[in-house]
């Protein structure tokens, strides 16, 4: 009496080994033909058509429906999603599809997929190639000169010595007993620590500000402190504004735990790669267009990789712009420079937010200490936030990213040390200038410009007359000649989001001099 | 209305918006403002009364025993020993070629070297009955941050992992403050001295299925915490085998592995994958770390080993976020792969702490309580549930309360390890010295004696 019509079924019912969305897809459609069957009058025809024909269609409402439920249960087969084209973000419309689609149970999470794509980011290409190739004038000359990597070795040796005449007793002896540097101690640093910075990051500014150690959280590096910051201040899926290009490093720490977007406020070299509020503004407006919510500005002081400084009228319009938008500033500072302070002043957020003119709870600092002394291996950051919210939280949350005691004894020493400290400040910004100056000069011998900047420990080369095509494309093509060929890491602009082709960013705090000409006459090859 | 008065009233409405709306203060994060930290339960707040009214043995007599806190400082001796006979290799300033060749490592690959020691140090552990390979040692700056690692790596916000209970309060923290990560208890009884059973492994699971949670991992520690028992090779193999069944990951926190006072009485997952020929064993993580085994919590130092390449990968990248500084490695590298100190270390220190142990349970015993029979940790599973007014959780808190202000001993209650049963809770016996110990005996005998009456 009844036929039963089997739905053809568009997608092959979902696989129940994961146990949690065993739905049946094919539904039956059930079609009453007793009134048809049934002779009869008209009007006990058409009284029973039309209930039946309403039903067959309610049926089929309901099936559709069901079908459309099931595709989104069923879990998609794991897969690598598109790597994430730069100056943009990946499109997205509900808030955790930052990440890659979601795998079956016993694969990793989406975060950690979106992570492993990264394999063929350039930034991530370069860095481990050089690592596996390093350059060594001895027993490698052939291998891999690593200019990626913002780190700075021209000055180990002062801090060498320093420790040698320091650390004989400090390590072992009275140091390391029960109670002391073995045992728990408060996650956002030891107190003497604090107290030992905040003299230290004074002196750096000349004493134009000063700094209270009870709104400092001690980090292990700049990394954590950042992503931390982010936690604090951003729920999944909401954005931040950052200004391109930017270190491919944000991208990291801004982003693959967090899962916060970040909108870049892309800036161009017509005008030196400086921040406009209009730009700021459109990328506001962006943001708001794709239905995500921006909670703050994150700006680097230099920037990175341009190196410039930001003016103290730039960092005015973006306190305004971030007062009218009701959101937080995130400045990443690294202070000891290498500062060329007669050209331009560092003007840093802390002098700025001293006057009673903004709302200091919205603004947070992140100084990279262990950048600032040139302590290799160190990785100790600084959060610096008048927001006690974000300073109780932080405190609990540095649990996961806590410095050894160990270290933080030793730093005590040193920054304690302040005729240490000022002398080493003053051969360090010697160095790097001078290192900088034998770069930079050394690139316009090949007809390459340098963004001009604060003579810090890297360049922002423009080597768009030397890549063909004038694209991407043909930046990549560059970027892996100079890695393969001339064996030379840099980081291309693309991986640092810049909207205009053919920028490079070298970073040669981490050269002798005698390397300087090797570099350049590598570099010639491929050009 | 022209546009002029309709500018006006934009404005009047505007100043007139202003005053009645407060300014806003600028938003945070549900993480920052949420206590998933946990912080305000029974176990921190034990903590809180101790560093108001903290025991010393001449200073403060009187004052609060701590015996919430689990420190290993019964082999400490040691450790200074080495570090004082091994001066020139351990100091980082000192040695002119070692400080150049550590210079070169910031990064999240780690030294070799230490990497290395790690290995080693493991093995030793586990008396060389498995073997691990430094390329699969994770550093991370701590155990908490490699759990909180792998969780950020296996699961996503809304998933969870099935955790046995009773379980470390500290992992309501650190596995899904800032991961979004839940967690769904694998209930385990005295009925059977708490061990896990694959009845209960099915329930868990069940249950987080009908709550449409995906679940996507099992954790276990093992030396357990707050049970200070090993979980035996049987129990070990259902649980691998739930997993396998249930195509989820397991994760073992064998941060207590060192502690067991019998070191044949301790199996760990890698044995069982070793003997299984390591078949699926990408699924499985073991987390470590310095702090139990070695007394050194200060210097932040913990591991993820992974049996999965994605996993080592992605766990490497990850830990820039949580990175032990090279002088820190430097230090323990030579420590680590010194076998003739590893081997002497670890056996001493298990008599140690077996020693102790011991020393607890007859104390308590003597005041008529009995303890879950333990073999490894720094803290027994102290049962209480006789001297309970009623069996729920009210009176076994009342009781806390009273151990903490009256008798003045913190311990933790098995609540706040989220035990199916009340009245058991955790006493750690490792972080202070025999005799301290002793007068924290004598106060417990003290106050059951005084409520028999």
């Amino acid at each position: 009496m009844k036929q039963h019509l089997q739905n053809p079924t568009k997608n092959p019912p979902p696989t129940t080994t994961s146990g949690s969305t065993g739905v049946v897809t094919d539904m039956r459609v059930i079609v009453p033909l007793q009134g048809v069957v049934q002779g009869g009058g008209g009007g006990l025809i058409l009284g029973s058509i039309i209930p039946c024909a309403l039903f067959y269609f309610f049926q089929l409402y309901l099936k559709s429906k069901n079908r459309s439920g099931d595709d989104s249960a069923a879990p998609p087969p794991p897969q690598l999603p598109e790597i994430d084209p730069p100056g943009g973000g990946l499109q997205r419309v509900q808030s955790r599809s930052i990440w890659s689609p979601r795998g079956s149970n016993s694969q990793v999470s989406s975060r950690a997929s979106f992570v492993i794509k990264q394999v063929d980011n350039p930034y991530y290409v370069g860095l481990e190639k050089s690592c596996l190739d390093c350059y060594d004038e001895v027993c490698n000359p052939g291998g891999i000169i690593q200019l990626g990597f913002d780190e700075n070795k021209l000055s180990l040796d002062v801090v060498q010595d320093w420790l040698m005449a320091h650390t004989k007793c400090s390590i072992v002896c009275q140091e390391l007993q029960m109670n002391g540097i073995t045992a728990y101690h408060p996650f956002d640093g030891l107190s003497e620590l604090k107290m030992a910075v905040a003299g230290f990051m004074s002196q750096v500014m000349e004493g134009r500000v000063l700094f209270d150690p009870s709104q400092m959280i001690l980090t292990s590096g700049v990394s954590p402190a950042i992503e931390m910051l982010v936690f604090c201040l951003a729920d999944l899926g909401n954005a931040f504004l950052v200004p391109s290009p930017y270190s491919p490093d944000l991208d990291r720490d801004i982003k693959w735990r967090t899962g916060v977007e970040i909108i870049p406020v892309p800036c161009r070299s017509s005008d030196n790669f400086s921040l406009s509020t209009a730009s700021l503004n459109r990328a506001y407006n962006q943001a708001k267009k794709r239905g995500l919510k921006v909670q703050g500005i994150i700006i680097s002081n230099p920037s990175n990789p341009v190196g410039n400084l930001l003016t103290r009228e730039t960092l005015y319009n973006l306190l305004d712009f971030a007062t009218e938008k009701n959101i937080h500033v995130i400045a990443n500072e690294t202070l000891v420079g290498p500062i060329d302070n007669k050209n331009q002043e560092f003007v840093s957020m802390a002098e700025i937010i001293n006057s009673d003119e903004y709302d200091r709870k919205r603004v947070h600092i992140v100084y990279g200490l262990s950048k600032d002394i040139s302590l290799p291996g160190f990785k100790v950051g600084v959060v610096y936030s008048f927001n006690q919210t974000v300073l109780q939280a932080s405190k609990k949350l540095m649990r996961f990213s806590s410095v050894s005691s160990l270290s933080q004894r030793l730093l005590v020493s040193m920054f304690n040390d302040s005729r240490f400290v000022g002398e080493f400040i003053k051969i360090n910004r010697e160095r790097v200038e001078r290192m900088s100056d034998l770069f930079v000069g050394g690139l316009k011998e090949l007809g390459i410009k340098c963004m001009k900047s604060s003579r810090g420990s890297y360049c922002w080369a423009d080597m768009s007359g030397f890549i063909r095509p004038y694209s991407e494309k043909g930046e990549l093509e560059l970027w892996e000649k100079l890695l393969n060929v001339a064996k030379i890491n840099a980081t291309p602009g693309s991986c640092c989001h810049c909207i205009e082709p053919g920028w490079f960013r070298f970073c040669f705090a981490s050269l002798t001099e005698k390397q300087v000409p090797l570099v350049m006459e590598r570099i010639r090859e491929v050009l | 209305m022209n546009s002029r008065n309709l500018s006006n009233l934009k404005e009047r409405f505007v100043l007139m918006a202003i005053e009645i709306v407060q300014p806003s203060t600028v938003g945070l994060s549900k993480i920052a403002v949420s206590d998933t930290h946990g912080e305000d339960s029974p176990y921190f707040a034990g903590w809180k009364a101790y560093d108001e009214n903290p025991y010393h043995e001449i200073n403060n007599p009187t004052g609060v025993i701590q015996m919430g806190l689990a420190e290993n400082q019964v082999s400490f001796d040691l450790l200074e020993e080495y570090l004082e006979a091994n001066l020139e290799s351990t100091n980082w300033g000192q040695k002119v070629s070692g400080f150049r060749e550590n210079a070169l490592f910031q990064d999240y690959h780690g030294l070799l070297s230490f990497r290395k020691a790690m290995a080693s140090f493991m093995e030793e552990v586990r008396g060389g009955k498995a073997k691990f390979n430094p390329d699969r040692v994770v550093l991370t700056a701590g155990a908490t941050a490699a759990n909180e690692l792998l969780t950020f790596i296996l699961a996503d916000p809304g998933d969870a992992l099935l955790v046995p209970t009773p379980y470390y309060p500290g992992f309501d923290r650190d596995l899904r403050w800032r991961t979004g990560v839940q967690i769904v208890p694998i209930h385990c009884d005295s009925s059977n001295n708490f061990q896990i059973t694959p009845e209960a492994l099915e329930a868990a699971y069940d249950h987080a299925t009908s709550m449409n949670i995906k679940v996507r991992g099992v954790l276990i520690t093992n030396p357990s915490n707050p049970l200070g028992a090993t979980i035996q090779r049987k129990v070990l193999e259902e649980i691998l085998d739930f997993a396998t069944r249930k195509n989820i990951h397991l994760v073992s926190d064998e941060i207590y592995s060192g502690s067991a006072f019998y070191a044949d009485e301790f199996v760990s997952i890698a044995e069982v994958l070793e003997s299984r020929n390591y078949k699926d064993s990408e699924r499985c993580h073991i987390v470590y770390s310095l702090s139990k085994d070695l007394g050194l919590p200060g210097f932040r130092v913990g591991t993820v080993y992974s049996y999965n390449d994605q996993v080592v990968t992605t766990a490497r990248r990850m830990s820039s976020f949580t990175l032990i500084s090279s002088q820190t490695q430097f230090l323990l590298a030579s420590m680590l792969s010194d076998k003739e100190f590893t081997r002497k270390y670890i056996k001493i220190n298990r008599e140690r702490l077996k020693k102790r142990y011991e020393m607890i349970i007859n104390g308590l015993k003597k005041a008529g309580i009995e303890c879950l029979k333990g073999n490894a940790g720094l803290f027994c599973w102290m049962n209480l549930s006789p001297f309970l007014e009623e069996p729920t959780i009210k009176s076994e808190l009342a009781i806390w309360k009273t151990i903490m202000h009256e008798v003045r001993l913190n311990i933790s209650p098995g609540s706040s390890c989220h035990c199916s049963e009340p009245g058991w809770f955790r006493v750690c016996f490792a972080n202070m010295s025999e005799e301290t110990l002793e007068v924290a005996l004598t106060r417990i005998h003290e106050f059951i004696k005084q409520r028999k009456q």
